[in-house]
């Protein structure tokens, strides 16, 4: 790909991406901190997102109202996510009204309130956001598959955090994180669309520059010790459908075998969509599908991971056929596994791999948000770099990698399997 | 800092290209030479509508079942074409129409035209597949069976639209799909697939000649002599009196509060009104005064919007929230005298403009993939909005006034007679 960005590093160290795309009146604007539920301890988990969600609730300039409304108002859409190792908030907006993006986003970089009114009443709607993903069977089993993998390092806890500590951290808790790590030089900012790049970087030093560089913040750096035996679990719960995850430890994104894998995903469980914005494709004849489905163990299979920064998990999930046992479908998923390390595969189905990855590309290449949101994104696990080469990385895998990583990643001993263990409606289906 | 007028990128009468072929297909194109990809779309006039209650879910097993073989591959073979090419495709039955949609780079165009008329005209339905299927199905009820979203929406509707096809649920019952046969689906397929009322919409980066012409190569051939007229669908009246709704799924952590009544019909002369007055009561900033009393201010709900469902036929007016099962009648009163503050006083000019403001301003967005504008000239399509719809949107938009808005408030919902329905522990 060619180079059609921009990189500055503003002088209080905001890093600022800018990309012109002229072929509809929007622009996006992206500001990503680097600070996720990674940085977590215990007593304070949750607090990454319980923040994120605080950033709506206005400053002296923007109070809470006249944020959300602002906004809506000029025909913008937007939005936030925290995740593991980071916290984004967006504006996609019409491209003359961008400006009020800009001046909310430098304003609440330094200047949220953090009324203590406001805390009170986001709580119970965060337990609630909780109480509602915890009706989901799959949302409890893959918790209990986090808490099992990771011991030591932060990333076993869930992204909104535990019940505990969402009942019981305070104003000034969540004030701190915020002190902590919204400074510019934590930050890095990200603007694609139809503007010119001049008058944005402008803009953007104008409105941002002003704001003190601080502490570098720290990164908790807990590293998680490899496993020794494979871990099984099972969590019951309300319901009909048994579902197996299979977890094994996956590398970093920066790791070199990330490619080889990404190539191996996509032959064992069809591509996985790496784009925010943009579906991706099925996998109907993925080696899974065609050993799982099609042979009536499991009535659904997929399998993905995602660009973390330290070695987080792979995941197979299988929706188990009424008729089978889990173990029956788990022994069907671990032959097909053992197939892959044994037999090498050939560089046909690795250049379709690579025609899908670039496919799905294409299709997130249409969203100007998507453009700006990898521009954001690669940096935090890694750097712009790696999207711009990550087709080429693809092409570059040689069948002997996929064997070699299949062999090195999917082993029993380093994988926790979770089985979801249906106890019934407790009721008529329907009446 | 934009350089273009924002007409340049809404679609409009000299850059949508509308042809009806000899047999009754309609295309509708748009080039979009800024992406690699190519988005193919539309529907059929096909649907539950046809289906007996006994055979409920016959229109979605059958559609779900064309991707299974035909008489030229079996399933595998069409997904590996598919796949093989990064490509996707897929049906998604509905009750008044049933559509299709799938993508692929330009290049591969031809190929999603031939997957969609050889799975549409000569589907074999292989035995064991639709065994497979219907396995796959009655996973898929198990699974809705313990949604406290998805059981607080069917027994809504099935309160609101007693009587009326609306309140059956499009994917039945597992007693109906059981005794769906290989036969019915051959039925279903023969009675009431066909070219007649056909749209297909293709957006991306092909010519739009080139596109028309393409379709005309696939399915230009196609007739079904058997193809039956689809039954209308019948007007319903509002709830006589309000109804309250409760179903039980144990061991839950969260309630499921749907709480509406009957809306307009998306060719009414007052749904625009209808609309930007919903979006005050429920949309706009943080889902509009819904959100801010239910979320914002009591902190009883993590979502709480409402929402106007409207379509060929009547429509729904409902709010939505996910709430502890304790706080499940606190937000329900919340709801409803919000919504009787909505009918009384209607919205200020503040809100009414706010909303309007955002609806124009917005609008470029929905065009910003190809998957936006196929599904925005189906639109045109659908519900005769013109082909000048979006070039006209701005003025529709800004016409609507507070006396319209709260006209069509009063005429829809009256807080004494409305369904509440609750699913949860």
């Amino acid at each position: 790909m060619k180079k059609d960005f921009k990189k500055t590093t503003l002088d209080n160290g905001l890093t600022v991406f800018l990309k012109e795309i002229h072929t509809a009146p929007l622009v996006s604007s992206w500001v990503w901190y680097r600070v996720g539920s990674k940085d977590e301890t215990t007593g304070k988990t949750g607090i990454s997102h319980w923040v994120e969600h605080m950033q709506f609730k206005g400053t002296p300039k923007f109070p809470a109202k006249v944020l959300d409304k602002s906004v809506s108002r000029d025909g913008g859409y937007w939005n936030a996510f925290t995740y593991m190792d980071w916290t984004t908030y967006f504006e996609t907006m019409p491209a003359d009204k961008i400006d009020l993006g800009l001046r909310l986003e430098a304003d609440r970089m330094k200047n949220s309130i953090f009324d203590a009114k406001e805390v009170a009443s986001e709580r119970t709607v965060i337990i609630s956001e909780r109480e509602g993903s915890e009706n989901e069977p799959m949302f409890r089993l893959g918790e209990a598959i986090q808490h099992a993998a990771f011991r030591i390092h932060p990333y076993h806890h869930e992204i909104i955090g535990d019940k505990a500590d969402l009942r019981t951290m305070t104003r000034d808790d969540l004030y701190g994180h915020y002190k902590t790590y919204y400074v510019p030089n934590n930050a890095v900012m990200a603007v694609a669309g139809d503007f010119d790049s001049k008058e944005m970087l402008a803009r953007i030093r104008q409105l941002f520059e002003r704001i003190p560089k601080g502490k570098t913040p720290p990164r908790l750096a807990r590293h998680e010790l490899p496993m020794d035996g494979e871990l099984q679990l099972n969590v019951e719960g309300p319901g009909e459908t048994t579902y197996v995850q299979a977890a094994y430890r996956f590398p970093a994104a920066t790791h070199p075998d990330f490619f080889a894998l990404s190539v191996l995903d996509s032959l064992l469980a069809g591509p996985s969509n790496l784009n925010m914005f943009g579906g991706g494709i099925s996998n109907r004849t993925s080696r899974l599908y065609r050993a799982l489905v099609e042979k009536e163990y499991a009535v659904g299979i997929s399998g993905g991971a995602t660009a973390t920064i330290d070695p987080f998990l792979y995941t197979f999930t299988i929706t188990v056929h009424p008729n089978r046992k889990p173990q029956e479908a788990l022994a069907a998923l671990d032959a097909e596994i053992e197939r892959v390390q044994n037999e090498r595969v050939s560089q046909a189905e690795i250049d379709r791999a690579i025609k899908q990855a670039r496919a799905i590309f294409a299709y997130g290449s249409e969203s100007i948000t998507n453009q700006a949101f990898w521009m954001g994104y690669s940096e935090m696990f890694a750097n712009y770099n790696w999207f711009l080469t990550y087709l080429d990385k693809l092409s570059a895998v040689m069948p002997a990698d996929v064997e070699r990583v299949a062999r090195e990643y999917y082993r029993p001993k380093s994988r926790v399997v979770g089985t979801y263990v249906p106890t019934g409606n407790g009721e008529a289906a329907h009446g | 800092m934009a350089k273009k007028p924002m007409n340049v990128s809404l679609p409009g009468p000299e850059d949508i290209h509308r042809e009806v072929l000899p047999n009754g297909i309609t295309v509708l194109s748009r080039a979009n030479f800024n992406s690699p990809s190519v988005v193919v779309s539309g529907y059929f006039t096909s649907g539950s509508l046809f289906e007996s209650d006994e055979k409920l879910g016959l229109a979605d097993f059958t559609f779900a079942a064309l991707m299974r073989g035909t008489q030229k591959r079996d399933m595998q073979g069409l997904y590996d074409a598919l796949e093989s090419a990064g490509a996707g495709f897929g049906y998604d039955s509905g009750t008044y129409t049933s559509g299709f949609s799938g993508r692929s780079l330009a290049e591969d165009l031809p190929l999603l035209l031939d997957i969609l008329a050889e799975t549409i005209q000569v589907p074999t339905f292989p035995a064991e597949q639709i065994e497979r299927l219907r396995a796959q199905m009655l996973t898929g009820l198990a699974i809705r069976a313990q949604d406290t979203s998805d059981m607080a929406d069917l027994i809504f509707n099935d309160a609101l639209f007693e009587g009326h096809p609306y309140a059956r649920p499009e994917d039945g019952w597992p007693e109906t799909i059981q005794s769906i046969t290989r036969e019915d689906m051959q039925n279903f397929h023969q009675r009431t697939i066909g070219p007649r009322g056909m749209v297909i919409s293709i957006v991306g980066a092909v010519d739009p000649k080139r596109a028309v012409e393409a379709v005309q190569r696939a399915l230009g051939a196609w007739t079904n002599p058997a193809q039956e007229e689809r039954p209308a669908i019948p007007d319903k009246s509002a709830p006589a009196q309000t109804v309250k709704r409760v179903h039980p799924i144990a061991g839950k952590t969260q309630s499921d509060l749907i709480i509406g009544t009957i809306g307009p019909r998306r060719k009414d002369a007052d749904f625009m009104a209808a609309s930007l007055g919903n979006s005050v009561l429920g949309q706009f900033g943080m889902m509009g005064r819904i959100g801010d009393i239910v979320r914002e201010k009591s902190g009883l709900a993590y979502y709480a919007s409402s929402s106007l469902s409207a379509g060929t036929g009547p429509g729904s007016w409902e709010v939505s929230a996910g709430v502890n099962p304790l706080n499940v009648q606190k937000a329900a009163d919340l709801i409803v005298s919000e919504m009787k503050r909505f009918v009384q006083k209607g919205v200020s000019a503040q809100e009414l403009s706010d909303s309007q403001n955002s609806y124009v301003g917005r609008l470029p967005l929905s065009f910003e993939s190809n998957g936006g504008v196929a599904g925005s000239l189906i639109n045109i399509e659908r519900f005769d909005l013109g082909l000048d719809y979006y070039r006209r949107y701005e003025g529709l938009v800004r016409g609507v006034t507070r006396a319209q808005v709260k006209a069509v408030a009063e005429k829809f919902i009256d807080p004494d007679k409305l369904v509440i329905a609750v699913a949860g522990p």
